[in-house]
């Protein structure tokens, strides 16, 4: 399968990792995110946590908190669904979280198996008490990113960024 | 193995927890948050009271925030299996200074004794073995078990264990159910200040 080019907006968001000091990177793979992934295995200040199921990265984000190291969980919109159970360990602690979303299914869209989830994606972080920011174009990722890492950690916000297919662009088959 | 499983719950996890240091320890819901309550409530316990199946990888987190401190995960059966998968993502890590126990009375106590996966044959030790653990082991008397909390301090885990118990299910005894209280008191004891 082809790589996908680098984009400005993966670096900005590893940017935004750095400047806050996040240190433990949980994630289970996607397109999206595959540059991203790449530059937190290359930096040896931060721990990328590969993931078998999403819900993992938030338990071990809570543990990274009690520890006093910030995390920030990477995954794909079909995983979000996973979580649903495990997000009430954020609420009932009141952990600080942030995770950072790639959508599929949402704009022009191949594989109608990721459309479900896609369409329940927002809905099941805001049942959760989740606050959920949405990213369309690439100059607003670098500060999204850098606000809600801001927030979270300042005053235990829970906050899910969607980075959207639009942005992402169409998954070629 | 031995015909009759003769530990006991609660004087395996005092075993385990006498002389604990600073060690810090997450427990699993249900009857291991219990039995780690019972043993002596401390600022550095983590207990669980929902987040099934995030015992491990909570511990996980920890273990990487914290790598010069020893880091215990006491869970149950029930609760390792609804988060097998993070048998793979801890080993993963190689995190030198994380211990998994699991309290393994081959049944879901919780919710009505209901057998579980490993009164089937399901052998947890063999998954984390597979999984590439440092070391695992399955635990049927109280030397073994000793020997196993006696290398708390070495920093050559990953280690599981898996201590077979009876099914006794002694009373109940309970920690605050307040998660905030909770994660603040162990941020505190570490030096962690609130927002």
């Amino acid at each position: 399968m082809a790589e996908k080019k680098p984009c400005e907006w993966e670096e900005d968001i590893f940017k935004a990792l750095k400047k806050a000091g996040v240190s433990q990177v949980p994630y289970v793979p996607d397109a999206g995110h595959s540059h991203l992934i790449r530059l937190v295995h290359d930096d040896p200040e931060m721990s990328p946590i590969v993931l078998t199921t999403e819900e993992e990265g938030i338990a071990s984000s809570c543990g990274a908190w009690l520890g006093g190291k910030k995390s920030v969980l990477l995954m794909q919109s079909s995983g979000v669904g996973n979580c649903v159970n495990m997000l009430s360990l954020i609420t009932n602690c009141n952990f600080p979280f942030v995770t950072i979303v790639s959508m599929r299914g949402e704009y022009g869209e191949f594989n109608s198996w990721q459309v479900p989830m896609a369409r329940a994606t927002q809905t099941s972080f805001e049942m959760m008490g989740i606050e959920v920011m949405r990213c369309n174009e690439a100059e607003e990722v670098g500060s999204t990113v850098d606000a809600a890492i801001f927030a979270a950690f300042a005053s235990d916000q829970k906050i899910a960024i969607l980075l959207s297919q639009q942005l992402i662009g169409r998954k070629e088959w | 193995m031995p015909d009759q499983v003769t530990i006991d719950r609660r004087e395996a996890v005092e075993h385990l927890l006498k002389n604990r240091g600073d060690m810090l320890v997450v427990c699993g819901l249900g009857s291991s948050t219990y039995d780690v309550f019972a043993a002596g409530d401390h600022h550095a316990n983590f207990y669980l009271w929902g987040a099934m199946g995030g015992a491990i990888m909570i511990g996980l987190g920890l273990a990487i925030a914290e790598p010069n401190r020893q880091v215990m995960v006491i869970t149950g059966d029930g609760e390792a299996l609804m988060g097998l998968g993070s048998f793979a993502s801890a080993a993963a890590q190689k995190p030198n200074n994380l211990s998994i126990v699991i309290l393994d009375n081959e049944h879901f106590g919780e919710t009505g004794m209901q057998k579980s996966h490993t009164s089937h044959g399901v052998d947890l030790a063999g998954v984390a073995t597979g999984c590439g653990f440092n070391s695992s082991q399955t635990i049927y008397d109280y030397d073994a078990l000793n020997a196993f909390a006696r290398l708390r301090n070495k920093l050559n885990g990953p280690r599981l264990a898996v201590i077979k118990i009876t099914t006794k299910n002694p009373p109940r005894a309970l920690p605050k159910v307040d998660g905030i209280y909770i994660k603040t008191r162990l941020r505190q004891w570490l030096g962690h200040q609130p927002c």
